[in-house]
């Protein structure tokens, strides 16, 4: 197989850099990572004024078209905030409402009442499928709906916690549907996780009344290719997280002096971080290319599938291992509750587990160029 | 300054002078240079018309679609990508008009004698000694040393020569560049057989040649200066190559044989299979990335990454291949001695990949050192304390 691929963009363009420059101010002024690190513990992980500078920066809205009040901009620029999120670890629900459930609503008939705007607006909502959920498969529907009432169990919806409304996949009498649920309507019990950054919550739908949005198998389209967007979303913090770690190994390589000389000198350290360095520019590569490929064809477009697969299969072991590397070339301070290293750690090898496993998406690249395992 | 349309203008007007079907092809070359068509960006009347380098394309694809000869651009990459800039940038006119021409044409093959064998990652090292001579009122040089890994040298007129003429001084400033005549009786050249059978490359042992001092390039003791712009180019010439195909070069190799030849399939190693095409994609894509920063005409420091990345990719695929031939990966087509015109990295057979793509993280930097240059000059990391660097040359441990 040899084919053209057509005209991709990979570079960022000058709105996309004044959208980061934009995003990187907000977040270094209102989420630093030590008070990231304060609240965390707390039963309020999520601060609301990040939440709202995002709001006002237009970010939450970036995908939404203009005439329902978003931004009209694309899931690349989405892919800019993404990075810059995960630059800073902050704890917020842009992952569960300005990807995954705007990815669900745009994809629907757009006779939805109101939903585009309320996500414009600001509200958060939260896509009831459980995370760890790979793009290629249809996620097992554990919530049925009959005449308007929902009953059932969704476990580890990202960013149910801070969700005013909930979009819940079901499967009623004649197939699959998309209900939105006011969040009231729930009950969210949260367990620990590994990420204290980003919370998971149990929805629990004993008899909940819900509005039905769109059934049959566009109610699966949508959730399919929010799958897809949220993992090509994923790898762009993925990358910015990547690239944190990096610089802040590098900034203490520089500065931390054993042996009479800066740590930073020493050949066998300066290949582990050239070598991450040369990994984190691959992964800017595939990141980027997912976002493009998003943008130009849709998630359901095999080009996007594949990008989309390819990108969360090389930068999940990239941002993991420049986590990785960042403790172990901090030596002591990096094993330490109060230094940053273990917020980066956390939500990286967290991530990589988050739309499935590299190899999960390896596999469903086989199917998609025809590799086939026997 | 002169622009794409202007270009297209000029190409048309000259094919129509130059008719390429009728034309002999050196007389059609020669035109060409003279016509400031064959490298754009060069001033006028040493080929160029003072274009933007990035119009080379329009200019070649308008010749290429008229059917024009060409210079065989593939078989004087030394004196095009390597010899030439130099000479532009450090040669004296008369240096320029007698070799530029005839280098671009392909008339006079070029080859480039910097490392040694006891010179490799650490050329500044290098100990081919330069000795200054009067002869008959005229000032020669006569150069005793050797060198090594030198691609062509047994079909060039010219040599770019790295040679000490300051031992006394430390290493980086007792360097002075030189251009050799290879057909010098003094000049020895040498196949140096490798690892697959073959010899790409050659040894040449200098003994007493002599170079006259008008074939200086830069002043005395200023040659690593003049070097580092001679690398820089072979830097910008490889970083700027054209977009590939997914699945083009060894992976097609991989995925091909997978596709294929149903009974070599086994689950154990469809997961490297799986994990070397995701990597094809990642460098295939950073490579692309890269060629975007230079159309802008702001390139990235993902350059580096891309020789040091395509090195491990083609190493694990053409293992892998071998792995996935099993029994059949025994065989090796032959280990006759040839003198291949035209390295196939992809080509020939399994064995011969595996082979040769060994030598992808050593030849032109290895990959150890481009990871130091990464370290240092991208990332901004401090140099290892450095032993050698106030030290008269000829005090260094050898």
């Amino acid at each position: 197989m040899s084919e053209q691929l057509g005209p991709v963009n990979l570079l960022y363009s000058d709105v996309e850099t004044d959208l980061r420059d934009a995003v990187r101010r907000m977040l270094a002024d209102r989420s630093p990572w030590p008070a990231v690190l304060e609240r965390m513990e707390t039963d309020k992980p999520y601060d609301d004024a990040v939440w709202r500078g995002l709001v006002e920066l237009g970010a939450t809205g970036l995908a939404v078209p203009e005439e329902f009040g978003g931004a009209g901009a694309t899931f690349r620029e989405v892919a800019v905030a993404m990075e810059e999120l995960g630059r800073s670890v902050a704890p917020t629900p842009y992952l569960g409402s300005a990807v995954l459930a705007t990815a669900a609503v745009l994809a629907l008939p757009q006779s939805t009442g109101g939903v585009l705007e309320a996500l414009a607006e600001g509200t958060v909502m939260a896509l009831a499928v459980p995370l760890g959920t790979a793009p290629g498969a249809d996620p097992p529907l554990t919530v049925s709906a009959e005449r308007g009432s929902l009953t059932g169990t969704v476990r580890n919806v990202a960013d149910a916690g801070s969700a005013q409304t909930l979009l819940v996949p079901v499967v009623e009498a004649d197939g699959a549907a998309l209900y939105r649920v006011d969040a009231a309507a729930g009950e969210l019990t949260s367990a620990p996780t590994m990420d204290l950054t980003r919370r998971l919550a149990t929805l629990s739908l004993d008899a909940a009344a819900g509005e039905r949005l769109v059934g049959g198998d566009e109610a699966m389209a949508a959730v399919r290719g929010a799958l897809t967007v949220g993992a090509a979303m994923l790898a762009s913090e993925q990358l910015g997280l990547a690239e944190r770690c990096l610089e802040m190994t590098v900034e203490h390589l520089k500065s931390r002096h054993q042996f009479g000389r800066p740590i930073g000198s020493f050949q066998a350290l300066k290949h582990r971080v050239a070598q991450v360095w040369v990994s984190v520019a691959q992964a800017r590569a595939v990141a980027r290319n997912a976002a493009d490929r998003l943008a130009a064809l849709g998630p359901a477009a095999d080009e996007a599938v594949i990008a989309a697969a390819v990108a969360q299969a090389h930068c999940s072991g990239v941002a993991v291992r420049a986590a990785e590397e960042c403790v172990q070339l901090h030596g002591g301070i990096g094993f330490t509750w109060e230094h940053p290293a273990h917020l980066y750690l956390k939500r990286a090898r967290s991530d990589a587990l988050a739309f499935g496993t590299a190899d999960r998406h390896r596999s469903l690249l086989a199917q998609l160029v025809d590799l086939p395992i026997g | 300054m002169v622009d794409a349309s202007e270009l297209l203008r000029r190409v048309e007007a000259f094919l129509a002078d130059h008719d390429p079907g009728t034309t002999d092809r050196l007389d059609f070359l020669h035109a060409r240079f003279d016509a400031g068509l064959a490298w754009v960006a060069y001033p006028e009347g040493l080929g160029g018309l003072g274009a933007p380098r990035s119009l080379q394309r329009v200019v070649d694809e308008a010749f290429a679609r008229a059917g024009a000869p060409t210079n065989r651009p593939e078989s004087i990459g030394i004196g095009l990508g390597m010899a030439a800039p130099t000479i532009l940038r450090f040669g004296t006119p008369e240096q320029q008009r007698r070799w530029l021409r005839p280098l671009w044409t392909g008339e006079e093959v070029w080859c480039q004698l910097f490392s040694e064998p006891g010179a490799g990652s650490d050329l500044a090292g290098l100990g081919t000694r330069a000795v200054p001579e009067d002869r008959d009122g005229e000032r020669v040089w006569i150069v005793t040393g050797q060198k090594v890994w030198t691609s062509m040298a047994h079909r060039a007129r010219w040599a770019i020569l790295l040679t000490r003429t300051d031992p006394d001084l430390p290493k980086h400033q007792g360097i002075t560049y030189f251009v050799c005549e290879m057909t010098d009786p003094g000049v020895q050249v040498r196949p140096l057989r490798q690892i697959t059978g073959e010899a790409e490359f050659n040894e040449v042992f200098l003994d007493g040649a002599q170079i006259p001092d008008v074939h200086r390039l830069g002043d005395v003791g200023d040659g690593w200066r003049v070097a580092q712009g001679t690398l820089m180019n072979e830097r910008v010439a490889i970083g700027g190559s054209v977009a590939i195909d997914r699945e083009q070069g060894p992976i097609g190799v991989l995925t091909r044989l997978w596709r294929d030849r149903a009974e070599l399939r086994r689950p154990g190693l469809h997961g490297e299979l799986m994990t070397s095409w995701v990597q094809a994609e990642a460098v295939r894509l950073t490579s692309d990335l890269f060629r975007q920063q230079l159309a802008t005409g702001h390139p990235g420091p993902e350059g580096a990454s891309i020789k040091l990345a395509f090195a491990k990719l083609n190493q694990e695929v053409s293992s892998l291949v071998l792995e996935v031939l099993g029994e059949e990966g025994l065989s090796y087509g032959d280990y006759e001695m040839r003198r291949p015109e035209r390295v196939d990295l992809f080509g020939p057979s399994p064995g011969y990949n595996y082979l040769r793509a060994r030598g992808n993280s050593i030849e032109g930097g290895t990959s150890e050192i481009l990871l130091n240059i990464i370290a240092e000059r991208v990332l901004g990391l401090p140099q290892e304390p450095r032993v050698d660097k106030d030290v008269p040359w000829k005090d260094l441990a050898k």
